[in-house]
This record gives C-alpha cells, structure tokens and sequence, in this order.
C-alpha cells in the first residue's frame, strides 16, 4: 500500500479492491487499515504535499503562524487541505524529529528549517514556479 | 573496498586490521554534517562543491575508507548528526577536532585552501560565543558537559561506511558474542550492566531477554526494533539511526543470538525517509559482510533483519500496537497478558527494544558490565541521550550521564534561555510526561527520581519554556495531540481525552468555569486508571502536571479571562502604549478598521472590532502595539 501510496500520490479506491484481491484481505479490513493510518489518503493529493510539523518544539517556536500563512499562500484550508490546481497539500504532522531547526516544512521528502511566515510565503511561490 | 563474505573469525581480524590501516591513511579528515538538520540547511550543496574544489585544488581525497591506497589522504564524509543543530550547517576538521559552523557552499573553496591544504583555522568559522573563540569541538560548552557513548560515533564517521565502523573496532563485540560467550552469559552480561530500556517505561533489558530467551520450545522468535520516535520533540533514535547505523545493527544481532531469535524487524517511522534509506544502506553492507544473514562469520548461527516503515500512528510507539501494524493489521494495542516476551509478533514470543537500547548493547558487550556502571546512579546506569529543543540558545542531540540534574543541561549545554528571558519549565518526556519547574532544576534525571515528582524520562525529549509560555495552552496542546493519536480502541482513552481537550480549549478561549479544574481532575484520575495501553494511562500527565506546578495559570484564565504570557489569542488584547508617534501605519494596517487616530498623536484600539491579527504589531517601527 505505501508503494501504491507512492506512486499514485493516494490510494485510488480501485488500487484497494486490487489489493485486497491480491493478498486476500477482505477489502473492509483494507480500507480499515487504509483510514487508521495518518500517512494513507483516499483523496488525491497535491504534487507538493507540504508538511507542517506541529510538535511541541515546532508548536513552541510558533509553528501556527507558518501554517496560516500557508493556507493563505496557497488558498487552502484545514477543511480543504489541496489547491484547486492540484498543487499543493497542506498536511499538519505531529513531529518530523527535526526539532533543533523549529519550525520545519517537510515539502515531499525535503525538510526547509527555521520557517517564518515569509519564508513559507517564498516558499510557495518558488516552487509554483518549478511547477 | 571489495566486499566478501567472511568464513571465519581470522577473516573478520584480517578486515579489521586493513580497516584501521585504511583510516590511519587518512591523515586529514573534513566531515560534513548530514542529519536531517545540516542537510536542509545546504550541507549537501557544500559537500558536492569541496569535492569540485579538492578536484580543481588537485588534493589526494577519497570519498570512501580504503578507496585509494596510499597515505597522507584527506577523506571527505557524510557524517551523521553532530548534534549542535542550532548552530548548523556543521563541519568538523579532524585530526584537529575543530569545527566550523553555520557552513555555506560559498566557504569550500576557503575551507580546502587554507583549511585542507594549508592546516590553518578559519576563524570567522568558529564558533563564537560571550566574545571567545572556540576552535576545538570539544572544548564548546555544548559539549564539554556531555559524555558521548550512544552518540560516540556520531558526527565522527561516515555513516555509510561500514569499513570505518570496523575500523573503529566495531562488530568487535558480535565476534566476542559468537564465539566467546554462551547466550546465557551475554544475558547475564546485559542484566549486570543495568541497563534498562531507553523506550520511556525503564523495563531492566536483560530480565526481557532471559524471557524470550526462556522460550526454548519455539522455533522463531523475533527481535524487533522501535524506531517510531512517535514523541514530539524527540530526534534523538533518528540520528543514532542516521548517524551510526551499524552499532544498532549489531546490537540487535547479539540479541538475536543470546535469545536465540533468528528474525530481527525494524519498525521505522515514515516521516523519517533517510534514516531508512541509512539503515538500508547499513543493512546491504551487513549482508554482504556476511554479520547478517546465515551462518554468521561461520559460526553456525543465523540472523535476517527486515524494516518496516511505519504509517504514521503515534500510537505504533506501544509494543503491542506496533506489532499488529507490522503484521499488516491497524496498529491498536491489545489487553495484556500475554505480553510481547511470550506471545508477540506473529504470536510468537518478541524481544521489543528501543534504539537507544541496542546501540548500548555492543560496548556493553565489548567493554563489560562494570563499565557500563561506572557512569549514572544506581538504578539507572549508563547515559541516556535528550533531544534538547524550545527557548533554549542551543538546540541539539545531548548525551549526558543518568542523574544529571537539569540545571546543567538547561544552563551549561543549552546555554540557558534565550534571549535572556527567564525560565519557566521543562517539558520532558512527550505528551505522556510532564512538566519540571525551577523548583526541580536540582533533581538528578534518572528513572526512579523523575517518577517521584509525576514526570518521566520518556524517551527523551526535553522541550524548555521561557516566562512567555502559556502552561495551559501547552497542556491544551498535548491533549489535542492524544486526541488525535488515540486509536479508539478502549473508550476512557477515546472519550475521556476528547472531554479534557474540550474543557481545556474551553478555558484558552475565556469560558472556562471553576468547576472545570476539578472535573479535569477527576477525568485524568479515571483514564489513568482504565485505559488499556500505557500511552493511554499517562495521556493526562501533562495536564496533571502543569495543575500541580500552574494551577494560578488556570484560575487566572478562568477568572480573570487573562493569559498572562499572551498565546492564548482569544484571551489576548491588543492596546497601544504611549511610545505612538501616531504615524498612522498600524491604522492603514488594519484589516477591520478597528484602530482610529490623528496624524501624530497617540492611536486607539476599538477592541471590539479588533480580531487580533497581529498585522499592527508586526508594522508599527516604534514597537509600541502590546498584547495581553
């Protein structure tokens, strides 16, 4: 599942029944897996997840205001964590262990450290450029 | 290096032997920090352009031990974490033992020429701190408090290279278990030593293997390996992972022998991808050595490893929940007994340790017991490494003796608070430890010491708080984190955790009743006592905690619907003091219009429009917009 999750950036319903199939698993205890995982998603997610790390020391240097200032960059919400253009994802994680850098964004497999509201506003406009 | 498969113990001599020669040959070494830290700060950058540099300065470098023969080498390295993350990118120059700090690809060309060609120090490098100079890594106050043994290697070697583990006397320890030692006396070495695992509960190691071990009628057992640093605020398995991956390698090969398990699994968080990518690295060049796979250095005994990546479920941290999630099951704890020791993964009897733990095995091992012991108290022996975060100047990896008290690792290490605020409390152990004040920085930190006053070692993360943070919204905080985390397997922890969050954000927000004190009280006392698993149990200690030490914080929120510290927001007013020059900014600034003022003279807040953006403060020059 997470080589599924890789490739395809979710876990298309589809890809579930197949796997299910395939390993014989009943496809609810899949999807059971599947939900109780906070990394597995059902919806598909933008090409650049951004990972807002929420962890104590994140949380202590004040991680919050890097997060709004993200969904504001990037028009998303906690309701609605992807961009209409199918770019980004605004995931809130619960520590990346990079602690001594606070606050981090993880971007895909890519810690940025010592992150300011600026700095995420940059951030996000750099990489709408790669896009 | 060409890798073969050893047969023997003389094979394993002979390695080591070319090993050490090869690292002799290197006469100058320049070691770039990549942990996660240093590598999102460039190190990466800068490691690909001293290599360009070397290349064009025309220096004899080599990337990996024993790639050229010949001496007087400079080896250029991927070292794993060298701790001091604040001051990161690092780069330590050995055999000098300097190190240069805050590091950009722009210094390569400077560090080879004058550095690596012509052995001088570059002082604007150096860290720098109440005006003195510090060339050495080891004369830093950040690390000359420390007693480096789980983390000895880290920073030192490249953590790719299993030669340079083997060259520093590595698997030593494996060849003395194999072919000196009966699993019996490894077990008993282990119990000697008093090492007790470094997961947070404290378990005596050696007591958990003689019980897996005791299963002599099963044909597999299994070792596994908790590398779901799930804690917020703890980092510190990830680098020992990332930074020298083969000791814990090895330490759970010599438990593999001594409880006469076969498999061994190592649980890894996702949000961890290189220090998977390391072990799998670790784990290829183990293989090929033949220390991992059948019939080890041909003494008959045999030993895989598989990693597992885990999903993200802080909850997997449990014993028996991160067996079920390895099992391909949803990671939820059952009710014990049977414990993991008989009846564990795949139902079969499980040795389940943390990081730290196996990586204290192989010294243990190699130097004994008694040495183990000399360093920390009596009932807690040995070091234990913190992640040290928060308001504190330095930030980093630490590892200091069992029962050193706080004072020194908050002040002598950390370098006290930053920006020459005052001290408030010490978070530590994650969201199911609790919280230290000044009155306990003299308390020695080990097991026994930290339990008496409601707070344990956890795992070891130690998040310090300066004067402007909010103890309730901290607690608040934490609880949400369990809410979230909690796998909704048992109702006290589901329910009963989702309730205290409630009337804890209740209280951030100003609409707290005095009654609610009581009732959070009465909540914990019952999850305490009913939840199923052990992160149930203690996931009302932080609230516990900060009642006992800040219950003033509480009643003042609940009162007088003030929060001292300013970060609770809806709590929070803005008004401005008499430094306003009245130059309209903050007006302009405002998105709701709330702030009205002439030209020139002092400005108001109308704090019923007010919605406490901040955007006022942020713009005013003369720092005169205040909160609270």
């Amino acid at each position: 599942m997470q080589d599924v999750q890789e490739q395809y950036r979710y876990l298309p319903v589809k890809a579930l029944t197949y796997i299910a199939e395939k390993v014989g698993m009943s496809e609810s205890k899949l999807y059971g897996v599947a939900t109780f995982y906070g990394n597995f998603s059902l919806n598909a997610k933008g090409k650049y997840v951004m990972k807002v790390c929420r962890g104590t020391a994140c949380h202590v240097r004040k991680s919050a205001n890097v997060l709004a200032a993200l969904y504001e960059a990037t028009d998303t919400s906690e309701r609605k964590p992807t961009s209409e253009d199918g770019l980004f994802s605004i995931e809130i994680v619960s520590c990346l262990g990079a602690c001594g850098l606070s606050p981090v964004v993880m971007v895909n497999d890519t810690v940025h450290a010592a992150m300011t509201p600026d700095k995420a506003k940059e951030l996000v406009a750099q990489l709408r450029e790669e896009a | 290096m060409m890798r073969e498969k050893l047969k023997n113990l003389n094979e394993f001599q002979t390695l080591q032997t070319k090993c050490a020669n090869a690292l002799k040959a290197e006469t100058r070494k320049v070691l770039i920090c990549c942990g996660t830290g240093c590598v999102a700060g460039g190190n990466m950058e800068l490691y690909e352009e001293l290599k360009k540099q070397m290349q064009e300065l025309g220096v004899n470098y080599e990337l990996a031990l024993g790639e050229k023969e010949g001496n007087n080498l400079v080896g250029l390295k991927k070292s794993g974490c060298h701790g001091f993350c604040e001051m990161g990118p690092l780069v330590r120059i050995e055999p000098e033992g300097w190190l240069y700090t805050k590091c950009k690809a722009s210094d390569a060309r400077e560090i080879v020429e004058k550095t690596v060609i012509g052995g001088e120090f570059i002082e604007r490098l150096g860290y720098h701190f109440n005006n003195e100079l510090y060339k050495k890594q080891d004369d830093i106050p950040f690390y000359k408090t420390q007693t480096r043994r789980v983390l000895e290697h880290c920073g030192h070697v490249d953590a790719e290279s299993i030669e340079e583990y083997i060259a520093l006397g590595g698997y030593t320890a494996l060849t003395k278990a194999l072919f000196e030692m009966t699993g019996e006396q490894i077990i008993q070495e282990v119990s000697d030593s008093g090492l007790r695992g470094r997961g947070g509960a404290g378990f005596p190691t050696g007591k958990k293997w003689a019980q897996v071990a005791a299963h002599t009628e099963e044909p597999i057992k299994y070792i596994v390996c908790n590398g779901d640093e799930g804690d917020p605020g703890a980092f510190m398995d990830r680098s020992c992972m990332e930074g020298d991956p083969h000791k814990m390698l090895e330490g759970m090969i010599i438990a593999g022998i001594a409880t006469g398990s076969t498999e061994g699994y190592i649980y890894v968080r996702a949000e961890y991808p290189l220090a998977v990518s390391r072990l799998m690295i670790a784990i290829e060049q183990a293989e090929a050595y033949g220390f991992l796979g059948d019939d080890i250095l041909g003494s008959g005994k045999s030993f895989h490893l598989h990693i597992n990546k885990g999903a993200g479920a802080f909850v997997c941290g449990e014993g028996s929940a991160m067996t079920a999630s390895i099992e391909g099951n949803r990671g939820m704890p059952r009710t014990k007994p049977p414990r993991s020791v008989d009846k564990g993964l795949f139902e079969r009897p499980t040795c389940l340790n943390n990081v730290e733990t196996f990586v204290n095995v192989p010294d243990i091992i190699k130097k004994g017991a008694a040495w183990f012991r000399s360093l920390g108290t009596e009932g807690s022996s040995g070091t234990k490494a913190f992640a040290l975060t928060g308001n504190v100047m330095n930030t980093g990896l630490i590892e200091v003796p069992m029962g050193t008290t706080m004072r020194e690792v908050v002040y002598q290490i950390g370098g006290g608070i930053k920006g020459g605020k005052k001290f408030k409390a010490v978070q530590i152990g994650g969201p199911s430890g609790g919280c230290l004040t000044d009155e306990h920085l003299d308390l020695p930190m080990d097991f026994d010491s930290l339990k008496k006053v409601g707070a344990i070692i956890g795992s070891g993360g130690l998040v310090v708080m300066d004067e402007d943070s909010c103890m309730v919204n901290m607690a608040q905080f934490f609880m949400n984190f369990i809410c979230e985390e909690s796998c909704g397997k048992c109702t006290p922890c589901r329910e009963g955790t989702t309730r205290m969050n409630e009337i804890l954000t209740r209280i951030t927000k100003g609409e707290g009743k005095m009654e609610d004190i009581a009732e959070l009280k009465s909540l914990a006392t019952m999850i305490q006592k009913s939840s199923l698993c052990g992160l149930g149990k203690t996931a009302p200690n932080p609230v516990l905690s900060t009642l006992q030490n800040f219950e003033d914080e509480y009643v003042e929120h609940i009162r007088d619907k003030r929060c001292r510290c300013g970060t609770c927001k809806d709590l929070a007013k803005l008004y401005i003091t008499d430094k306003c020059i009245g130059c309209t900014k903050c007006a302009r600034n405002c998105p709701v219009g709330a702030i009205t003022g002439t030209v020139k003279q002092k400005h108001e807040i109308d704090t019923t429009r007010c919605i406490k953006c901040g955007a006022c403060m942020t713009g005013c020059p003369v720092d005169a917009i205040k909160e609270g």
